[in-house]
């Protein structure tokens, strides 16, 4: 097994409000190997997003890193500081932003956007280079290299999105942080921007962490998929591992709640609702909703636990991987 | 009033917005769209299209916001600009609303509250104080919250499934007879949308009510429809049962619609169908 | 968008919560402090101070600052302590008159051309670009200088008549803005009159913006009268911090040394214009990170 691209350990951010702490991430530990696709799934209020934030320190007060090491390559993204940290933004991490799309400047074009990108960057770059480069990234997002001269509002949803993807991968980082990238896009644009996410990505070498609530479009889109749970990371497996057999319940709960076109059934929600991070139940922060929690489950919080040689689960009621998959 | 006058009639409505420019053409956004649905008979109707397919503009119409610039609409076997005014409060009060966004239907100044006891003030449906508290108490209860947990509170401290549900329990109290809901559930997570889709499926079989479900997203429309419309760029391009449509689409467009739906299966990929130019 | 849910036990109060925000700003309190401790000389010192003194040849000219005199006399024998202590509530009247009449009739103005749009909004719109136009000095230098006399209420409605421009095409924007939120139109679907939608649903949410227009109409009108009254258009008989100023040139006092005289005016204006300002910046700070935290 190559040494993994990112290496994840613990890692705490939390909010200290009104003297409660609340964790949006507690404890988070994952690997990822250069070219690998990770995806984060989680509700709203999971803290998946401010733990991608975090990563690229790009997390605001009140919320703060509390512990936890977050290695690319070797480096600790979380020490960065200074100039150090801003030319690893960008260079070596890059991100899609929930809502990129809209926040596209509406008054620069967008060939002067990604123009901006590089300079902030590279300064040694003559225009030639810096143009050739736009065409190039343009052209692997399946955009006419034409599309450098429009301005965001010329431009469809779809469109601007891939916009989003060229930028997050102009200068070829190692990884790529893509949170929500297809929300507010229809089922066929939704399409055509994971399918060009996936291209680029591959094409670059770069590793990708995609985050949302859709299991479906998990299903289609990563290698591996770990699931959040009020800040804490309940399950983390090869994805067809992971919809063969589910482990946690919460997982279970998630994949068996999504509506589905080929068939009529009685659609069930997950029962409850999810906790506030600063008034979590006691022992495991799942029980509560849990179909099958014991006794145990509301005084000790389960730690994550390996299971087999890919797959970690934090459940009391795992301890070992089915026998059949 | 006979019992033959469907509840709601769309005509070959067309609506067309002028364009900016003198000379271009005006813009198609709805083309001749004909729908029925009778007063003793309630359904749920399915508008599926991707954006820009009229489907807005389709809700506005029916919700009174916007005229047709061809064909008529019809509430209860009555134009809107030939209705008395009774009828038209009648038309106000009958036909309800729900949409996109759970977060900017909330007045941001007032706690959730407000939400709930305006229309009953303005329709004048509570006797008493007291009375408007127990409508609202059970409307919540009804979709499964707890009014304690919400009451008071403002739409910042609730999540998005939580405000969507107060908004259907909203419509319960009203006790409309037609509810436009327009994409109810894009912005809620997958895995609450089936808790708020069970509520909409409520309203019909224990109150009544007929819903248009307005959706880009054709695996809720089977579940909870009747009936399913696909629009594209305006023109119905299939239309029929739920079942029928989406288990057997004929129209290239609606194929391409199920076909891009993500299945939670890695094995099972999105199949393989040509797309339209622009994405 | 993330709800991390409230912290345990507490149902915020909505207006509590708000004044908490207020309260623990530390511009906005430095602001209010500073204004509020002028208010407080402008109360309390006509109690202590003997007001009479302020008037002209009440005390021998041109002293410096002494233990009579704590600053000193004018040229005009006015006893300085007096004057600042009988001119600053005029000037803080003065901005407060006209910082609420201009407040008051751009908001009403603003709103109802932003929110019913039509003729009103064009008919609304023209006035207050043509009014913009007219520069505000030579309209507020001809009417002061056709009166006769002047009072601080007249100086305060003339200025306003000029002030409620700004809040006006500010609020409007904002208006325009607001009228096409989902708020506006469930409650149009719930039945409500447009009338009521103005004012219940959408002028609440105006608050922030009209008392951050008000601290600015409040700032303004204080210069504008400044300005006349460093001009020599003020008010002849009652004392205010501009006259002073006025009386203090004329007399020459900055060749005759006498800073007892031009100091204390110009440091009260700067305290107060330095509090206005801290207070408009607080009050964004406040009420502004709510308001990103609902986006």
């Amino acid at each position: 097994m190559t040494t993994p691209l990112l290496q994840v350990r613990d890692l705490t951010v939390s909010y200290l409000i009104n003297g409660t702490r609340g964790r949006a991430a507690d404890g988070v530990s994952f690997d990822l190997h250069a070219g690998e696709r990770l995806g984060i799934v989680g509700e709203s209020g999971s803290g998946k997003s401010t733990l991608a934030l975090a990563l690229m320190q790009l997390h605001k007060p009140p919320s703060h890193i509390e512990a936890g090491s977050a290695l690319l390559d070797g480096t600790d993204l979380l020490t960065l500081r200074g100039e150090a940290l801003r030319r690893f933004r960008w260079s070596q991490v890059s991100m899609i932003p929930q809502g990129a799309m809209n926040s596209l400047n509406p008054v620069m074009r967008i060939g002067v956007a990604m123009a901006d990108a590089i300079h902030a960057h590279e300064k040694g770059w003559k225009p030639d280079r810096i143009r050739a480069r736009i065409a190039e990234t343009l052209d692997s997002v399946g955009l006419d290299p034409g599309v450098a001269k429009l301005y965001p509002h010329e431009l469809s949803g779809g469109m601007k999105q891939r916009v989003c993807i060229a930028l997050a991968i102009i200068l070829k980082p190692k990884l790529i942080i893509a949170d929500e990238p297809t929300s507010a896009l229809d089922v066929v644009v939704q399409r055509r921007v994971i399918e060009t996410l996936k291209a680029v990505q591959k094409q670059i070498g770069a590793a990708l962490i995609m985050i949302g609530h859709d299991m479906g479009l998990m299903a289609q889109s990563v290698d591996r998929l770990a699931v959040m749970y009020a800040g804490r990371l309940v399950e983390n497996a090869p994805i067809r591992r992971f919809f063969r057999t589910p482990l946690h319940p919460y997982s279970q709960l998630l994949i068996s709640s999504l509506p589905s076109p080929d068939e009529v059934r009685e659609m069930k929600g997950i029962p409850g609702a999810q906790p506030s991070l600063f008034d979590l139940p006691k022992g495991c922060a799942f029980h509560p909703r849990c179909p099958a929690a014991m006794p145990q489950c509301r005084l000790e919080r389960p730690e994550s636990r390996l299971i087999g040689t890919e797959r970690t689960v934090a459940c009391h009621l795992v301890t070992k991987e089915p026998a059949h998959v | 009033m006979s019992e033959a006058t469907p509840l709601l009639d769309l005509d070959r409505v067309s609506v067309s917005y002028k364009s900016r420019n003198f000379k271009a053409p005006p813009f198609l956004a709805l083309d001749g769209f004909t729908l029925r649905i009778a007063q003793d008979r309630p359904k749920i109707v399915a508008i599926v299209g991707e954006s820009g397919s009229g489907k807005t503009t389709l809700a506005r119409v029916v919700l009174g916001m916007l005229a047709p610039t061809q064909g008529q609409m019809r509430y209860a076997g009555q134009a809107l600009d030939a209705m008395a005014r009774p009828d038209r409060a009648a038309f106000r009060r009958e036909v309800q609303a729900i949409f996109q966004d759970p977060f900017s239907i909330f007045n941001p100044f007032y706690p959730v509250d407000h939400l709930l006891e305006m229309p009953l003030r303005i329709f004048r449906l509570a006797k008493s104080r007291a009375e408007e508290q127990a409508m609202i108490a059970s409307a919540l209860q009804r979709v499964g919250l707890t009014p304690g947990q919400v009451l008071g509170r403002h739409p910042h401290q609730l999540s998005g499934g939580q405000r969507q549900r107060i908004v259907v329990a909203r419509c319960l109290m009203l006790r409309p007879r037609l509810i436009v809901a327009d994409e109810p559930v894009s912005m809620i997570d997958a895995s609450l949308r089936a808790n708020v889709l069970a509520q909409i499926q409520a309203l019909r079989d224990e109150l009544g009510i007929s819903i248009i479900y307005i959706t880009h997203d054709i695996a809720t429309a089977r579940q909870v429809s009747d009936e399913v419309f696909v629009l594209h760029r305006g023109k119905t391009v299939e239309s029929g049962t739920a079942e029928a449509v989406i288990a057997r689409p004929q129209h290239e467009y609606t194929r391409l619609l199920v076909g891009s739906v993500p299945r939670p299966d890695p094995d099972h990929g999105w199949s393989d169908l040509t797309e339209p130019a622009q994405g | 968008m993330t709800s991390l849910g409230t912290a345990p036990g507490r149902r915020p109060n909505p207006v509590l919560s708000a004044l908490g925000h207020v309260a623990t700003n530390p511009k906005l309190l430095a602001g209010l402090l500073l204004v509020s401790s002028l208010v407080a000389v402008a109360a309390i010192g006509p109690l202590l101070v003997d007001t009479d003194m302020a008037r002209p040849i009440s005390a021998p000219s041109n002293r410096p600052p002494s233990l009579d005199y704590p600053l000193g006399t004018d040229g005009g024998g006015r006893d300085l302590l007096a004057v600042m202590i009988a001119s600053t509530p005029q000037t803080l009247r003065l901005g407060l008159i006209a910082g609420l009449v201009g407040t008051i009739v751009g908001t009403f103005l603003g709103l109802v051309a932003g929110f019913f749009g039509g003729w009103l909004d064009k008919i609304i719109s023209t006035a207050t670009d043509v009014m913009l136009t007219i520069p505000p000095l030579a309209v507020l230098l001809i009417v002061a200088a056709s009166v006769r006399t002047v009072s601080v209420e007249m100086m305060a409605f003339i200025i306003a008549a000029l002030a409620w421009m700004n809040p006006a095409r500010s609020i409007r924007a904002q208006v325009l803005s607001l009228r096409e939120r989902a708020y506006v139109e469930i409650a149009r679907i719930s039945g409500m009159s447009e009338l009521r939608i103005a004012l219940f649903e959408v002028l609440p949410n105006l608050l922030p913006l009209i008392m951050a227009s008000f601290v600015a109409a409040v700032s303004g009108a204080i210069l504008a009268a400044l300005g006349l009254e460093a001009l020599g258009l003020g008010p002849q008989d009652t004392p205010t911090l501009g006259m002073t100023v006025y009386w203090s040139l004329l007399y020459g006092a900055f060749g005759r040394n006498m800073w007892w005289w031009w100091a204390p005016p110009i440091v009260v204006l700067a305290i107060l214009f330095v509090g206005l300002f801290l207070i408009s910046v607080g009050l964004d700070e406040a009420l502004n990170p709510r308001l990103r935290r609902q986006s």
